[in-house]
């Protein structure tokens, strides 16, 4: 399994050898790191709106900081963290070791990708210590094109962002082409490649758009081109067009990744071959496809015609089912395995319920009828809350547990990790499964205070809310707890008894180079049926 | 409605309410029997074959399809999503054909209160007065940002934008005093653009008409100066205990009557009648230090004596009177 003294964390030394590292491991690591700064930050920001919503008037901040703190924890957490995070930390560690590759196709681009992010990131600090933005993480026109708030900072930082993430995905997309080891035929491609390769063909074929609509929206405000502002003959719902073109597929961004981890997890952790491969890849690639064609759901409230609103809605059903189907895939995956309850699978299995829930509410939503009453209120927000956090962070989370023995050759706690799971699952359901009751009555999203018919459950989502900021917070803090020098694995660890080639072929944490020689493939990364790996932990 | 339907929604005063709120039951039932196959499926799949203690690790079954469920995991919500989507559609439509004999009403949303303009002349802010029982056109149109006009009795809902005309239509059931919410982010007052809409049975709505706007002719200004501050909206950015909101608040200026107050360009003026009266008609000519300009004029929306009266009611303001 290598040269037990050298691994990618310790060689080399120094903090140059970091900074201008090409090695797609450290890369992986620094958006890691400065992904989970942010959803801190995105966590922070979010607490904060609860504790001003946990009574009806203006008891903790005022209309104008509350407008700041919501506009900025969904900037800070879609543009910095989820959007980033998933495939810059995760894809980046683990896209060229499940292919047998040295590095990524482009390593210098990488690192410019990662510069790129970090400047977008600078903005978004100016932004945060400077007054805030107060738009919304939407920009809608023409109330951005007048605020005078830092728009500008925001949305430069939004463009700045948005090359990193176009630069990543065409980085993956020659990775996935070109590096695979020979025998590696796309078949036998772990599914959080197919995850990876779905996303960054959204990535560069969606981001372009919104970098377009950001310098739009720059351009009107500086020089007053008129292309938004009614004032000046421009269409405000133009802006949407142009916004959602990027943002309903920026949700595919977002979730695929964590399709993948799940694809991944449950046949490791079940120790079962994954049910249905094919339909599973094909599914990815539809749905990020047919991902393009619903952004009018999200304006079935705009005005737009009769006939726009029939097809949005038709179509957005379309999306639905394959999606549905995978649910059932990763569900039959366990059938005849060997299930163990380690924190990957426990966060796998609140994924199934947490996004099982998120995809049957968007079914409410997508009903024009229906979605008329809910559009615009609490419903809207805990659907995408489930999406969104019960679906891609509860399964970056247990990504991130599931390859933390590979990346840093350490064990966290697991029954720490347990916990801080279970508590996750609970809390995240206390906090966000009221506010479909809030909507229902009838409550408007982004509210600072609000009619005191509401109190009563609006009062418990807040408290729920801090008891997930803790376990979260548990979580996260028993992953680095668990870096501390005296806690090193065996480098020839398999703490799962993985099959993929990240397991099989290398050392935890890798070698600077991955794998001392070409990696022969000598089993597909699912046959439990075939090969027996038995889990190793030793120290 | 069944208490269920009582306690997850509004009450249904539209006609088209109830048909809204049984498209919800409907996906919600078949929702929760979907959701109960995912997760006891997926608890007995997981509990069934769970790795117990001194179990060894062995190759396990190469089963991974298996057609007939497959076809059934693609068929059986493809029909649910069928019906919903079909249900959804007819329902829509009879929220967006505006019946022949509706009233039509135009509504104006402005940051940050609506005024509501009635066809035989007259217009209210913030109360929108409507018949029972008769079919209601509303066109909306927005003369700043976005906004969107929502009564959730109704189920009704549409955005409010400044370049085009939007509508919607409802008919109230019940008479009554409901709810109306601004629904699309509008900046600092967003939360505070909220209306009500009164239904009364249809003599008192022509009784209403007929006496709109004469019916406070004999109350004492400083009582319909205090009737106005929040009839007219005037509340939601100024408040009368001192807390300064979107604009400052009533009580700061009655204390500080005869005294200089700064502008933001370094001017200032004494505050009195004038001073009060050219702060409702032209609010951008002197925008008080620390503010941002962002008040409406009310030109045209107050007569002569209502002026008056909000004059009187705010020199009456002291720290500790009772509104």
């Amino acid at each position: 399994m290598g040269d037990t003294n050298q691994n990618y964390l310790t060689h080399p030394k120094g903090i140059m050898s970091w900074l201008l590292t090409l090695d797609h491991k450290r890369i992986g690591l620094m958006y890691l790191f400065g992904g989970l700064f942010f959803f801190f930050v995105g966590g922070l920001l979010a607490l904060g709106m609860r504790a001003e919503l946990a009574a009806p008037g203006n008891d903790f901040v005022s209309n104008d900081t509350y407008n700041s703190m919501y506009t900025l924890h969904g900037a800070i957490m879609i543009f910095l963290f989820i959007i980033p995070a998933i495939p810059g930390a995760l894809g980046n560690i683990l896209l060229p070791l499940m292919l047998g590759a040295k590095d990524v196709a482009f390593p210098r681009l990488n690192l410019f990708s990662f510069y790129l992010y970090s400047i977008g990131a600078i903005f978004f600090i100016y932004v945060l210590l400077s007054g805030g933005v107060d738009t919304g993480w939407t920009f809608y026109t023409p109330y951005s094109t007048t605020s005078n708030t830092n728009v500008m900072s925001t949305t430069m930082g939004i463009f700045i962002i948005g090359f990193s993430s176009i630069l990543t995905g065409l980085n993956f997309i020659a990775t996935v082409h070109k590096m695979r080891t020979p025998g590696l035929t796309w078949y036998k491609l772990p599914l959080f490649v197919w995850a990876l390769y779905g996303t960054s063909l959204v990535q560069i074929t969606a981001t372009p758009v919104i970098a377009i609509t950001m310098v739009l929206l720059m351009l009107e405000r500086l020089l007053g081109i008129g292309i938004f502002d009614p004032a000046m003959g421009g269409d405000p719902v133009l802006f949407q067009h142009f916004f959602w073109f990027y943002s309903h597929p920026a949700v595919y961004i977002m979730i695929l990744p964590a399709f993948g981890i799940i694809s991944e997890i449950i046949p490791v952790h079940s120790r079962k071959k994954v049910w249905g491969y094919k339909f599973i890849a094909y599914s990815t690639l539809s749905i990020a496809f047919i991902g393009f064609l619903v952004w009018g759901h999200h304006m079935f409230t705009s005005g737009q015609s009769v006939l726009s609103q029939i097809v949005f809605s038709f179509i957005t059903y379309f999306v639905g089912i394959p999606t549905g189907v995978k649910i059932f895939s990763w569900m039959l995956t366990m059938y005849k395995g060997q299930v163990s309850f380690t924190p990957p699978m426990l966060y796998a299995l609140s994924f199934l319920f947490l996004f099982t829930i998120g995809g049957l509410t968007g079914i409410f939503l997508g009903a024009v009828a229906l979605d008329i009453h809910l559009h615009d209120t609490y419903f809207v927000v805990a659907h995408f809350h489930y999406v969104m956090q019960g679906g891609t962070i509860v399964a970056f989370l247990g990504g991130l547990h599931h390859w933390w023995p590979k990346s840093f050759g350490t064990m966290y706690n697991q029954t720490i990790a347990n916990i801080a799971a279970i508590g996750v699952f609970i809390a995240f359901n206390g906090t966000f499964f009221p506010q479909f009751l809030l909507g229902l009555r009838g409550m408007p999203r982004r509210y600072a205070t609000y009619d005191p018919q509401f109190v009563e459950v609006h009062s418990y989502s807040t408290f729920w809310s801090g008891i997930l900021g803790i376990s979260i917070f548990i979580g996260v803090m028993n992953l680095l707890w668990s870096l501390r020098k005296s806690n090193k694995l065996d480098p020839g660890t398999n703490p799962w008894g993985a099959l993929t080639m990240e397991w099989t072929h290398t050392s935890s944490p890798p070698h600077p180079h991955n794998f001392e020689e070409e990696p022969v493939l000598t089993h597909g990364p699912y046959d439990y049926d075939k090969v027996i790996v038995k889990p190793t932990f030793k120290k | 409605m069944d208490r269920l339907t009582e306690y997850l929604f509004p009450k249904q005063v539209s006609s088209f309410a109830h048909d809204i709120d049984n498209l919800f039951f409907f996906i919600f039932y078949a929702s929760v029997v979907l959701f109960l196959i995912v997760v006891i499926g997926m608890m007995y799949l997981a509990i069934k074959y769970r790795f117990k203690k001194g179990d060894e690790v062995r190759l396990t079954s190469s089963l991974d399809h298996n057609t007939f469920l497959e076809v059934l995991f693609f068929v059986i919500p493809l029909i649910l999503v069928t019906i919903t989507f079909v249900w959804g559609i007819r329902s829509y439509l009879n929220m967006v054909i505006v019946p022949d004999d509706a009233i039509e009403i135009k509504v104006t949303g402005q940051s940050w209160f609506w005024t509501f303009d009635y066809p035989e002349g007259g217009s209210t802010l913030n109360e929108l007065v409507v018949p029972v029982e008769t079919p209601i056109k509303i066109v909306l149109s927005s003369t700043d940002v976005l906004h969107s006009f929502y009564i959730p009795v109704m189920r009704a809902k549409m955005d409010v934008l400044p370049n085009r005309y939007n509508v919607m239509w409802f008919d109230a059931n019940q008479a009554g005093e409901y709810e109306i919410f601004c629904t699309e982010y509008c900046g600092t007052g967003h939360s505070n653009m909220n209306a009500k809409v009164i239904v009364m049975p249809q003599k008192m709505y022509e009784v209403w008409l007929a006496e709109a706007g004469s019916a406070d002719d004999d109350l004492p200004l400083e009582e319909l100066g205090a009737k106005l501050y929040s009839k007219k909206a005037c509340n939601t950015c100024h408040t009368l205990d001192g807390t300064a909101l979107v604009g400052p608040s009533y009580l700061q200026t009655s204390q500080m009557w005869g005294q200089e107050r700064v502008f933001d360009d370094g001017s200032s003026a004494i505050i009195d009648e004038n001073y009060v009266r050219s702060s409702i008609l032209e609010p951008q000519i002197q925008i008080v230090a620390g503010y941002q300009g962002v008040m409406p004029t009310y030109q045209g929306l107050l007569n002569d004596r209502e002026l008056d009266a909000l004059i009187a009611f705010l020199k009456t303001l002291k720290e500790d009177s009772q509104i």
